[in-house]
C-alpha cells in the first residue's frame, strides 16, 4: 500500500479538511481532557482553568466507604466476566470457524445479538428473570448478564485472529499423533492467544463500564460503580465524580495500550 | 465382474457410512463448544424477551387484548415520547454525518502514520464509559457550566444559556458519544476505495471537486449508509444521556420503558414498548442488509 494516495492535491489544498478534521477531533477529545484537568481542582465550584490544585477530590473518593465498595464490587463483576467470557467465546468462535454446522449463520447472529437487542430490553428481561429466580442483587447475575454482554466482543475478535490462522497446522500436528486439546494448546492457541487477550481485554472493559443492565440488576451491597455513579449524577454534580472519570478514562486507556502492544507484536 | 462390482459398492457405502458418522461426531462436539454460550444468550436473551412477548399481550385483568399496544396511539404521551425519539435520532444522526464525514475523508487523505495517531482521538472515548463522557459534558453545559461561564466572562451574554438539561443537551451529548460509531466504518470503507480511480479521474482532467463529487462520493456511500444505520438505530434505543442530560423533560423511547416498568410496574406496557423497539430495530437492520448486502455489525469487530 502507498504511503501516500498521490492525488496532484497539495497539503495547502486541504487545509480547510485539516481544520475541519481537527476541530470534529477536538470535539471528541476535549471534554475527557476537561475532566482529568478538573479532578485536580481545589474548588468545589466548576472552574476552567482550575484556580488552585489539589488531590482533595481522589481523597474524597479513596476514604468513602461507598465508593470504595461499589469499585471493588465492578472490579471483582469485571475479573469474573472476563474469565468467563474469554474461555466460552474463544470456544464458541473455534466452533464458528469450522463453518461446518449447518445453522453457522444462526449461530452466529444468536451470539453477537447483544450488540443488536437495545440494551434497555436486555435489562429489563434480566430484571424480570432474575426477580423469578433470585438472581437480582447477587454477583453472579451480574457476571452471567455481563458474559452475555462482552461475549460477541470475544467471540468476533478471536474469530478475525483464527481467520488469519492456517487451521491445517492443527491438523498435521493431530496426525503426528497430538490429541485434540494437545493440537488446540500447543499449536492454534499460542497463534491466536493475541486475539484472545484483546478479546479479554475487551470483555473486561465491557462489564466495568457496563450501565444499563447493572441499573436494573444491582443494588444494595453489589451496587456496581456506574450503577452509583449513574445515581450521583441524577442528584447533583459531585466534583468526586471527576475524580473517578479521571480513573476510569485512565483504565481505558491503559487497556487500549496494553491491546495495542499486542497488537503490534502479532 | 459383478461380484467385484458388488463388492466394491458395498465397501464405498461402508466408507461412506463411517464418513458420515465421523462429521455427525464431529459436528457434536463443535455443538458442545457453543453449548454454553448459546445456552447463556438463550437465558439472558432470548428467553426474556419472548417471557416480555408473551406479558405484552394480556391486559392489567389479565385478558388477552391488544391494549397495550392500541395505547401507543391513543394516549398523547406515549405519541410524544414517539416523535422525540424520532426527532433526537434524526438530529443526532444528521449531526453525526455533517461532523463524522469530513473527520473519516481526512483519515482516510493522512498518511498511515499520521491517520493512526488521529485514529486514536476516535476510539479512546469510543472506549471510554458514556457515563464519563455525560458528566463532561454537564459539566461542561449546565448553568453554571464552562460554556456559560465562559460567555459571561467575556461579556457575550449576560444570562446563562440553557444548554444542559433539555434537547440540546441531549443532542450534543448524544452526538459525541455515537460519532466514533459512524467515523470508524465510514473511515474504513473510504480506505477501500482505490486511489487509481481517483488519479486516473484526475488524468482526463476532472477538478479536484468533479474528481469527489463523481468518484469518492458516490463509492463511499455504502460505508456512510452502514454508519447512519447504526447510528440510528443506536438512538432509537438509548438511555443513559437523555436520563441524565434531559432534564426530565425529554422523554425518550427507553426511558419511557423504564420509568413504566420501574415506577409505575406496568410490565404488560413495557414489555410492549420493548417489542416495537426491537422489532423497528430488526427492520431498519433487515433492511439496510437487503439495500446493500453489506454487514451492518462490521464495526464492531474494528472496536
Amino acid at each position: 500500500m502507498s504511503e501516500d494516495i498521490g492525488l496532484p492535491i497539495s497539503h495547502r489544498q486541504r487545509l480547510w479538511l485539516y481544520a475541519l478534521g481537527g476541530l470534529v477531533l477536538l470535539f471528541l477529545i476535549a471534554p475527557s481532557i476537561i475532566i482529568v484537568i478538573m479532578s485536580f481542582s481545589d474548588s468545589t465550584l466548576l472552574q476552567f482553568p482550575p484556580q488552585q490544585w489539589s488531590l482533595r477530590w481522589y481523597q474524597t473518593y479513596f476514604q468513602s466507604l461507598e465508593w470504595r465498595d461499589a469499585t471493588i464490587v465492578s472490579v471483582k463483576v469485571a475479573i469474573m466476566t472476563t474469565s468467563v467470557a474469554t474461555p466460552l467465546g474463544t470456544a464458541a468462535a473455534y466452533a464458528i470457524n469450522r463453518g461446518t454446522l449447518r445453522f453457522n449463520g444462526t449461530i452466529n447472529a444468536l451470539l453477537t445479538a447483544s450488540l443488536i437487542v437495545p440494551v434497555i430490553l436486555i435489562g429489563i428481561g434480566t430484571f424480570f428473570l432474575y426477580a423469578r429466580i433470585g438472581l437480582n442483587n447477587t454477583l453472579t447475575g451480574l457476571v452471567i448478564a455481563h458474559t452475555v454482554q462482552a461475549l460477541p466482543l470475544v467471540v468476533l475478535t478471536v474469530l478475525s485472529g483464527l481467520r488469519s490462522y492456517d487451521m491445517n497446522q492443527e491438523r498435521v500436528a493431530r496426525s503426528l499423533g497430538a490429541g485434540r486439546v494437545a493440537a488446540f494448546w500447543q499449536v492454534t492457541m499460542p497463534q491466536i492467544r493475541f486475539s484472545i487477550v484483546s478479546g479479554a481485554l475487551f470483555a473486561f472493559i465491557t462489564s466495568f463500564d457496563e450501565v444499563v443492565v447493572s441499573l436494573f440488576i444491582s443494588g444494595g451491597d453489589t451496587t456496581t460503580l456506574t450503577r452509583r455513579m449513574f445515581n450521583a449524577l441524577r442528584d447533583q454534580i459531585d466534583p468526586t465524580i471527576a475524580a473517578i472519570s479521571t480513573c476510569l478514562i485512565v483504565l481505558s486507556v491503559v487497556l487500549l495500550s496494553v491491546g495495542q502492544m499486542f497488537g503490534r507484536r502479532n | 465382474m459383478s461380484a467385484q462390482s458388488a463388492f466394491h459398492a458395498s465397501a464405498g457405502d461402508l466408507n461412506a457410512q463411517s464418513l458420515r458418522a465421523d462429521a455427525r461426531r464431529e459436528s457434536l462436539r463443535l455443538l458442545a463448544l457453543l453449548s454454553p454460550s448459546l445456552f447463556l444468550v438463550f437465558a439472558i436473551i432470548v428467553m426474556p424477551i419472548g417471557w416480555l412477548f408473551w406479558l405484552s399481550l394480556f391486559d392489567e385483568a389479565g385478558v388477552l387484548s391488544s391494549a397495550n399496544y392500541a395505547r401507543f396511539f391513543e394516549q398523547a404521551s406515549y405519541i410524544k415520547t414517539f416523535v422525540t425519539t424520532f426527532k433526537v435520532a434524526f438530529i443526532v444522526t444528521g449531526a453525526c454525518v455533517l461532523l463524522g464525514y469530513p473527520l473519516a475523508y481526512m483519515l482516510s487523505q493522512l498518511p498511515r502514520r499520521a491517520a493512526s495517531i488521529c485514529l486514536i482521538f476516535v476510539i479512546l472515548p469510543f472506549w471510554t464509559s458514556v457515563l464519563v463522557r455525560t458528566y463532561a459534558w454537564l459539566v461542561i453545559l449546565q448553568r453554571k457550566g464552562l460554556i456559560n461561564s465562559w460567555l459571561i466572562d467575556l461579556g457575550v451574554i449576560s444570562q446563562p444559556l440553557s444548554l444542559a438539561n433539555n434537547l440540546s443537551g441531549v443532542v450534543i451529548g448524544m452526538t459525541h458519544i455515537l460519532l466514533p460509531f459512524l467515523v470508524l466504518p465510514l473511515y474504513a470503507s473510504m480506505k477501500t476505495i482505490d486511489g487509481d480511480c481517483l488519479r486516473a479521474g484526475m488524468n482526463l482532467g476532472a477538478g479536484p471537486v468533479a474528481t469527489f463529487r463523481q468518484i469518492f462520493f458516490p463509492l463511499s456511500l455504502p460505508g456512510l449508509a452502514s454508519g447512519v444505520v447504526i447510528v440510528f438505530v443506536l438512538c432509537l434505543g438509548f438511555f443513559v444521556t437523555p436520563a441524565l442530560m434531559g432534564g426530565g423533560k425529554v422523554i425518550m423511547w427507553a426511558m419511557r420503558m423504564e420509568q413504566t416498568t420501574s415506577l409505575y410496574s406496568n410490565w404488560g406496557a413495557g414489555a410492549a414498548l420493548g417489542v416495537v423497539l426491537l422489532v423497528v430495530t430488526l427492520a431498519l437492520l433487515g433492511l439496510f442488509q437487503w439495500l446493500l448486502g453489506a454487514r451492518a455489525t462490521g464495526v464492531w469487530s474494528s472496536r
